[in-house]
Order: C-alpha cells, then structure tokens, then sequence
C-alpha cells in the first residue's frame, strides 16, 4: 500500500493550519517538477564535467609546454 | 531602510509532509523573509526543495546559483524554470543524523506591480567536510501580488521530515 502524500497549509490570515492530502493534479505536477529537476541537474552536472575535463585538459597541454604545475594551475584558475 | 520583523506565521512539522504553503499572506508589509530549518526522507545526503508564488509553476521564473561542494565551486543559470529552488538546498536522510540545512529566502517589495527579485541563502549542514553552500538570486517573472509561497520537496519521493520547521516573516520599510 503507497503512502498518502500530504501538504501542510497554513492560513496567514486566520492561523488556521491543515494536513491535506495531495490531490491527483498535485502528484502530476509533483512529478513534472521532479522530471524537469533532473533534466535539469542532468544539464547541470555534463556542463560541470566538460569543465573539468577541459581544464584537466589545459593543465597538461601548459605542462607540456614546460610550465610548472603551480603556473599551469595559476592561468587557468 | 527596515525596521520592523514580524513573524507572520510558522510552522514545526510534526509529521512528513510533501510540501509546506503559506497562503492569504496579508499585503501590509514591504518585504517578505522565510527561514526554514529542514531535512529530507530522500536517502541521499543532499535533497532538494523547490518555491513557488502564488501556485504558479508555468516557465516564469529565472535563476542563477553559485554553489559551492566542499572545495567545488560550480555555478548554474536557469532563464525558464518553473520554480525558484534547486538542487542541494535541503539536507537528505543519508546526512549525519539529526542535521538539518538552514534557508533564508529574501522577498522584497512582494505586492508591487513589477516583476519580483529574490534571494536564496542555503547550507545543508552535514558535519562532514564537503557540505553544500548556495547563494542564489532569481526572478520571478509576475506583476501580481505575492499572496501564498509553497515549499515542494522535490524528486517527488522527496518529503520534508518532522522537526522541519518554517517561519514567515514581514518586514516594513517604515
């Protein structure tokens, strides 16, 4: 048996707080939001590595020119 | 310059829940403050909730993160989301037990008829050496009025854990 998502909703106005049940809407756009989240991390995280591997890619080409390694580190803070 | 900070409303779960919403928020205020202490049930060490105004969730709002892993700086821009927020701003149940992340989220002139900045500050405390940092600026692209904000944990497995507390703060200018 799933477990029955709830929200908490807290009227500003009159203090009154409630637990609710998530309705049907609400669970599908629950899980629109987690589809789009990891798209989007998923972007995230490939762009991140493309960076690193072309920094990682950089440091070597100025070692191999006969830069040291704290010179190379430096140019491409 | 503010000079007043008013608790509006709060909330300490006593159980799980999915999402947290402040609704019918009075408009006699200038700026809007949330302070969230929080953990996730997702089994990672870091989790992720996402804001939303006004329950809209269409491609309105904007953000940029600088975030930081430990000795990881990495940043990020999204220019159409569907919500302020992101990865990594709440602590996961696979943290240090009993660690929750700390949030504030700033919300100036939120009744104006313009178009609304916001900032997010967040540490998911972990007691380990590579913990998550964000510093985030977004926009909301909406002239209405902010009148209710929801916290959504997020992937959709993803519920704020009892203990999570939630405080809502007005601030006039005057």
């Amino acid at each position: 048996m799933s477990e029955t998502l709830t929200k908490i909703v807290v009227n500003c106005e009159t203090g009154e707080q409630q637990v609710l049940p998530l309705t049907a809407e609400e669970i599908a756009q629950r899980e629109a939001d987690a589809a789009a989240f990891a798209v989007a991390e998923a972007e995230r995280i490939a762009a991140a590595e493309a960076a690193a591997a072309a920094k990682a890619s950089g440091i070597a080409k100025l070692l191999a020119l006969g830069l040291t390694e704290e010179e190379a580190n430096a140019l491409v803070k | 310059m503010a000079n007043t900070y008013t608790l509006i409303a709060s909330n300490t779960l006593s159980s799980s829940a999915s999402s947290v919403t402040f609704s019918s928020i009075p408009a006699t205020f200038t700026d809007l403050v949330l302070k969230i202490s929080a953990r996730s049930t997702e089994a990672v060490a870091d989790s992720s909730f996402d804001t939303k105004f006004n329950s809209v969730t269409t491609s309105t709002y904007s953000r940029v993160r600088l975030r930081v892993n430990g000795s990881v700086v990495s940043s990020s821009l999204f220019s159409n989301a569907s919500n302020i927020g992101g990865s990594d701003n709440v602590t996961g149940s696979s943290a240090t037990a009993n660690t929750f992340s700390n949030v504030e989220i700033y919300i100036p002139s939120y009744t104006v008829s313009q178009n609304k900045p916001v900032s997010l500050f967040n540490v998911c405390e972990n007691n380990v050496t590579a913990f998550h940092m964000n510093v985030q600026a977004a926009l909301w692209r909406n002239t209405a009025a902010i009148s209710s904000i929801t916290m959504d944990g997020i992937p959709s497995s993803g519920q704020f854990v009892s203990g999570s507390s939630f405080f809502l703060y007005g601030i006039k200018n005057s």
